[in-house]
C-alpha cells in the first residue's frame, strides 16, 4: 500500500532553496489529511547537516543521500536516486518544485516509474471520499485552470509553482528521523559532463520575498520611467517589479518579471502601475493581498482585479506619491 | 548528421480571449501556430543543417490532420522531411501517453539528435521532451538557452538554471529541449512554400505504421494516468473601486489607503 | 470561379503578415520622417525570397505565380506603402520585361541577381517633356560600332539610386515616333550614367525618386532589350504588369489605413463612449471595407488572368483605377474618424494619406486607365 507525502527538497550550493519549505508545509496538509507523514528526499554531496532544516519546517523524516556527483545538479545521478527512492518507500504522492530543476527531474522519474506527473501546480487537496490528491493547475497559457487526478497509479506525482504555498512555521526542537540511503553510481550515470558552472553576477532580485512591489507595465513608457518605481519602492520599502513587455523590450531584468511566465508573488501591496491587466499577467499577482491599480485606461482589465483604481498618468501620480511620502517621513 | 524535431501545433494562447458575458473562452478563430519553443528547436535544427552539410532536418508531431499546415511551414522553412502520426485511438492523451507515442515513432528512425521545445504554451507542462528522453534510454539536456559548440559527435550546450547557467558537453545521441529565447527562428521563403505544397509529401503515420514498438497500453486517453477531472477558467477576484481623479487628488487617495491598509 | 485562396496562398499570406508586422511596421514611420531608403528591409526581403517571387527557379526566382506577388505587395503596403512599391517596382518594372523580352543570355545575365534580390532594378520611361505622353521621347540612343550611346534624362524614377539593373526607354530613330524607340538593359556603372536630383514628395517619402542623366552612357549593344523599334510595345507590356502592382499597392494602404482606425476607434472616447459605438463610424468603416474588398476581388481577378496566360491589359487597369481612387477616398475618411489625432504624425493615417495619392497617378495616371478600358470597351 503506498504511503506518505514525499517532497523532493531542492538545494543548490548547498542551501535548501525556499519553495522546499512551501512543500513541506503543502504537504503537511495533506499528510495531515491522509493521516500519514511528510517524508523529505533531499540528495546532495556533503549535505546531511542541512537535513535538519527540514525537519524543523516540517517533515517527520528526511532520506538523504550522499554523493560528490549530486553536489551539481544532473539529470541522471538525481533521477537513479529519486527513482531508487521511489521504488523502495512506494510513496503515495511525490512533489517537487516547478523550476529548472523540477522541471527536469520529475518528468524523468515519472517515466522511470511510470505514472503521472501533473505540472505546475497552484493548489492541491486530498479528495474527502476517494483520498486521491487533486491538483489543480493552470493551463492555456494561463487562461484557464485544470483539477488533474491520477487514479489508478501511485506514486501521485506533482510539480508545484514556487511562491504559492505555505510554508510552516519553523520549530528547531521538532523531532524527526534521519535516514540515509545508499545509490550505487558508476561512471556510466554520468551521462552528461559539467564544463563548467557559471552563476549568476548580479545578486538575483527577490521579488516572490518583497512585502511590496511596485510594478510597471507598457504604460511606463521607457526604462528611465522606472526610476520613478524605484523611488516610490524605496518609501514604501518594497521592490520593483514588471510585466512582461517592458521586460522583453529591455528595459527591466528579467528576474523581476510578475506573470504566467515570469514569477508568482503574493505581496501584501501591489501596484499596478500602467498595466493594461492582461491575464498572463494576473496569473502571476492576483493572490496579492491588496492591489492597487493606476491606468489612463478605465476599461482596462486590471481594474477588474484591484481593490483600488485610479484612472490617470501613473508617471505624473506616482512621483507625486514619492514626494508627498518623504514630506510626511521628514 | 540526422536530427529530428518534435513539434507541436498549438492555439496562439496568447490571442485568446474571454467571452465577457459566459466567462468562458472563445476558441473559435484563434490561429494555430507552431509551439514558439518547438519554432526554437526547428530554427536551432536547420542552423546546424547550415553549419553542417548534408544534416537532414525530420519534423515529427502527433495530432489531427490539420496539423497539415503547420508541417508545410517546417517544409517552407527548410525541413527536409515531415511526419505526422494521426489516428483516432492516439487522442486525449496526458503527457505520458503522449511521450509513449512519439518514442515509438522515434524507435522506427535513425537520428543523432532529437530536439523538443521546453513546453507548450497550451498544457504548459514542459514534460514530454524528458519522458522521450527517458522512453528511449537517452541523455537529455532541458532549457537549452545556446548552443555553443556542435561538432558531429557531440554537442555543448548553455543549459539556463533560475540563478545560473551549466556548459554542458553531451555525446551524440540524445534529446535536448529548446527555448523561444534560443534564437529568432527564420521566416519560410515565397519558393519554400511553394515547393511545401507542390513538390513534397507530409508522411502520413497511424497506429498501424508503429504497432511493433508502441505499447498499446499506454497510448490515448486509455493510456493516460492522469487526466482531467474539471476544467475552467478562474475565479476571477472581483473589482474594487475605481477612481477618475486629478493626480493631486489621486495622491490623497493612496496616501489615506496606505494607511489603512498599514503600508504607511 | 472560385473564390478562395489556395493552400499555398493562405501560407504566403502568413508569411508576409507576419514578415510586415515585424520586420517592416517598426521602421515605416522612421523612415518617412527621415525620407531614408530603407536598405535594411531591402536585405531581408532579399533573404526570404521577395524580389523574384512570381519567376520560375531556373533563374533564381520563388517559383511562384503573380497572385502570391500582388499578395506581397499588398501585405506590405499594408504597413508600408514605400516597401511595397519597392518590391513593386523591382519586380514588375525591370525583371518582368527582361523575363519577358530578354534574349538567353540577357536573362542568364542579369535575372540571378535581381530575382535573389543581390541587385535591385527600376524602369526609366518618364522624361521632363513625357509622362503620360509617353511617346514624346527625346532620350536618344545612336549605334556606334559594338555599342549604344545614350543622351538624354529621366525623371521620377522609383528605386533610382539603389537599384543597379535599369530599364531605359530612348529614340533610335526619331523619324518613326512610336516605332522609333527602343528598349536597353543599362548598369548604374555604365559609362556616362548618372542619378541626379531625388524628388522630395508628399507620400512614399522613403521611396527613393530620382532623376537619371545619361551623358554620352555607353552601353554595349548587347543591351538592346528586344529589338529596335519594339520599345514602346515592350514599355506598354510592362506596364500593364506594373499595373496590378500598384493597384496591390492601392489596396494594402486602404486596407492598412482600415485596420488601424478600427482598432483607433474602439479606444477613443467621446461624448462619454467608443467613438466606434456612433453609427456615423459603423456605416463610414462598412462602406470603406466594402469598397477595399471590391477592389481586393479586382486585383487578384488581373493577377489570376496575367497567370492563366490570357489578355488582362484591361483588368489591369480597371483594377489600378478602381484601387487607387479607393485608397485615396478610404484613407482620407480613415483621418476623418480619427479626428485632430489623425492629422499628426503620431499616428499612422496622415502617412497612409499622403502615400495613397501616388497611386493614382503614377504607372499610368487614372485617366490613362480610362482610356485603356475605354479601348478595351471599344468606344471610339
Amino acid at each position: 500500500m503506498s504511503k506518505h507525502v514525499f517532497v523532493f527538497a531542492e538545494q543548490r550550493d548547498g542551501v535548501i532553496q525556499k519553495v522546499s519549505y512551501e512543500l513541506i508545509g503543502e504537504a503537511r496538509t495533506l499528510a495531515d489529511d491522509l493521516g500519514q507523514s511528510v517524508v523529505a528526499i533531499l540528495l546532495g554531496d556533503k549535505i546531511a547537516d542541512a537535513a535538519r532544516s527540514l525537519i524543523a519546517a516540517g517533515a517527520d523524516e528526511c532520506v538523504v543521500v550522499e554523493d560528490p556527483v549530486l553536489g551539481e545538479y544532473m539529470t541522471e545521478p538525481y533521477a537513479k536516486a529519486v527513482h531508487a527512492i521511489v521504488q523502495e518507500r512506494d510513496p503515495e504522492i511525490v512533489l517537487y518544485g516547478a523550476t529548472a530543476i523540477g522541471r527536469d527531474l520529475a518528468p524523468r522519474v515519472s517515466a522511470r516509474v511510470h505514472t503521472g506527473l501533473t505540472a505546475d501546480c497552484t493548489s492541491l487537496e486530498i479528495d474527502k471520499e476517494t483520498k486521491d490528491l487533486r491538483m489543480t493547475r493552470p493551463a492555456f497559457g494561463g487562461n484557464i485552470m485544470a483539477t488533474i487526478l491520477c487514479t489508478d497509479f501511485r506514486p501521485q506525482m506533482a510539480t508545484v509553482r514556487p511562491g504559492v504555498m505555505q510554508p510552516l512555521d519553523r520549530d528547531e526542537n521538532r523531532e524527526g528521523v534521519i535516514t540515509p540511503f545508499m545509490v550505487e553510481y558508476t561512471p556510466a550515470d554520468q551521462n552528461v559532463k559539467i564544463r563548467e558552472v557559471v552563476k549568476s553576477t548580479r545578486k538575483a532580485a527577490d521579488i516572490t520575498g518583497a512585502k511590496v512591489l511596485v510594478s510597471g507595465g507598457r504604460g511606463i513608457g521607457n526604462a528611465e520611467n522606472f526610476a520613478l518605481l524605484r523611488d516610490l519602492a524605496d518609501e514604501l520599502g518594497g521592490e520593483v517589479s514588471s510585466s512582461r513587455a517592458n521586460v522583453d523590450a529591455g528595459w527591466i531584468e528579467r528576474d523581476r518579471q510578475v506573470g504566467q511566465t515570469g514569477k508568482t508573488v503574493r505581496p501584501d501591496l501591489y501596484m499596478a502601475c500602467g498595466i493594461s491587466g492582461a491575464i498572463q499577467h494576473l496569473a502571476g499577482m492576483e493572490d496579492s493581498e491588496y492591489i492597487i491599480a493606476i491606468n489612463k485606461n478605465k476599461d482596462a482589465p486590471i481594474f477588474g482585479v484591484a481593490d483600488l483604481g485610479i484612472v490617470g498618468d501613473a508617471t505624473v501620480i506616482i512621483p507625486k506619491l514619492t514626494q508627498a511620502l518623504k514630506k510626511i517621513k521628514g | 548528421m540526422k536530427i529530428i524535431v518534435c513539434m507541436k501545433q498549438v492555439p496562439d494562447t496568447t490571442e485568446v480571449r474571454l467571452n465577457p458575458e459566459t466567462g468562458t473562452l472563445i476558441r473559435e478563430g484563434v490561429p494555430s501556430i507552431i509551439n514558439p519553443d518547438d519554432k526554437a528547436g526547428i530554427e536551432s535544427a536547420l542552423r546546424l543543417k547550415d553549419q553542417f552539410p548534408g544534416t537532414t532536418v525530420t519534423v515529427l508531431s502527433m495530432g489531427l490532420p490539420q496539423v497539415d499546415v503547420a508541417m508545410r511551414e517546417c517544409l517552407a522553412m527548410g525541413c527536409d522531411d515531415a511526419i505526422l502520426l494521426t489516428d483516432r485511438p492516439l487522442g486525449g492523451a496526458d503527457t505520458w501517453a503522449t511521450s509513449s507515442t512519439l518514442a515509438a515513432a522515434l524507435k522506427k528512425l535513425d537520428f543523432d539528435l532529437i530536439i523538443c521545445g521546453r513546453q507548450a504554451i497550451d498544457g504548459d507542462t514542459a514534460q514530454v521532451g524528458p519522458q522521450i528522453a527517458e522512453h528511449l534510454h537517452l541523455p537529455q539536456v532541458s532549457y537549452v538557452e545556446e548552443i555553443l559548440e556542435a561538432a558531429e559527435d557531440h554537442l555543448v550546450l548553455k543549459r539556463q538554471f533560475e540563478d545560473r547557467y551549466h556548459v554542458i558537453e553531451v555525446q551524440l545521441p540524445c534529446l535536448i529541449t529548446t527555448l523561444s529565447e534560443l534564437n529568432a527562428p527564420r521566416y519560410m521563403t515565397v519558393g519554400g512554400i511553394f515547393d511545401a505544397y507542390r513538390e513534397r509529401e507530409i508522411q502520413i503515420w497511424s497506429l498501424e505504421d508503429i504497432k511493433d514498438t508502441v505499447d498499446m497500453g499506454s497510448i490515448g486517453l486509455k493510456g493516460s494516468p492522469t487526466r482531467v477531472a474539471k476544467s475552467g477558467t478562474k475565479e476571477v477576484k472581483g473589482a474594487g473601486e475605481v477612481h477618475e481623479v486629478t493626480p493631486d487628488e489621486a495622491v490623497d487617495l493612496l496616501l489615506e489607503r496606505l494607511s489603512v491598509i498599514h503600508i504607511i | 470561379m472560385d473564390f478562395n485562396l489556395s493552400k499555398e496562398h493562405m501560407l504566403t499570406q502568413e508569411l508576409y503578415r507576419s514578415f510586415a508586422q515585424n520586420e517592416v511596421k517598426p521602421l515605416a514611420e522612421d523612415i518617412d520622417e527621415e525620407e531614408r531608403f530603407p536598405t535594411e528591409t531591402v536585405e531581408k526581403l532579399a533573404r526570404y525570397g521577395f524580389l523574384g517571387i512570381p519567376f520560375p527557379k531556373e533563374y533564381g526566382g520563388q517559383g511562384g505565380d503573380n497572385l502570391a506577388y500582388v499578395m506581397a505587395v499588398e501585405e506590405l503596403s499594408k504597413v508600408c506603402g514605400t516597401t511595397g512599391v519597392i518590391v513593386s517596382a523591382h519586380t514588375s518594372l525591370c525583371c518582368a520585361p527582361i523575363y519577358e523580352n530578354g534574349t538567353d543570355a540577357q536573362k542568364q545575365k542579369y535575372l540571378p541577381d535581381l530575382l535573389s534580390g543581390r541587385k535591385l532594378g527600376a524602369f526609366g520611361l518618364t522624361e521632363p517633356g513625357a509622362g503620360t505622353d509617353a511617346a514624346g521621347q527625346q532620350t536618344s540612343a545612336v549605334l556606334d560600332g559594338d555599342h549604344y550611346i545614350l543622351n538624354g534624362n529621366k525623371i521620377f524614377i522609383t528605386n533610382a539610386g539603389p537599384a543597379e539593373v535599369y530599364i531605359i526607354f530612348a529614340m533610335t530613330d526619331k523619324s518613326q515616333g512610336t516605332r522609333g524607340i527602343s528598349a536597353f538593359i543599362v548598369e548604374k556603372s555604365a559609362p556616362g550614367f548618372s542619378v541626379g536630383k531625388k524628388e522630395r514628395k508628399m507620400g512614399i517619402r522613403a521611396s527613393s525618386t530620382a532623376e537619371l542623366i545619361m551623358e554620352n552612357c555607353i552601353i554595349p549593344k548587347e543591351n538592346l532589350l528586344g529589338r529596335e523599334g519594339k520599345g514602346y510595345g515592350i514599355a506598354m507590356k510592362t506596364l500593364d504588369g506594373g499595373r496590378i502592382g500598384i493597384a496591390a499597392q492601392g489596396l494594402g494602404i486602404g486596407e492598412g489605413a482600415i485596420e488601424e482606425t478600427i482598432q483607433y476607434v474602439q479606444e477613443r472616447k467621446q461624448f462619454n463612449r467608443r467613438i466606434s459605438q456612433f453609427q456615423n463610424t459603423q456605416f463610414e468603416l462598412a462602406a470603406m471595407h466594402t469598397k477595399m474588398e471590391a477592389a481586393r476581388l479586382l486585383v487578384y481577378a488581373a493577377a489570376q488572368k496575367k497567370d492563366e496566360q490570357k489578355p488582362y491589359s484591361m483588368d489591369a487597369a480597371m483594377a489600378k483605377l478602381f484601387a487607387s481612387e479607393a485608397a485615396s477616398d478610404v484613407t482620407r475618411r480613415c483621418v476623418q474618424l480619427y479626428g485632430g489625432y489623425g492629422y499628426t504624425r503620431e499616428y499612422p493615417v496622415e502617412r497612409m494619406m499622403r502615400d495613397a495619392k501616388i497611386t493614382e497617378i503614377y504607372e499610368g495616371t487614372s485617366e490613362v486607365q480610362k482610356m485603356v478600358i475605354a479601348g478595351g470597351l471599344g468606344v471610339k
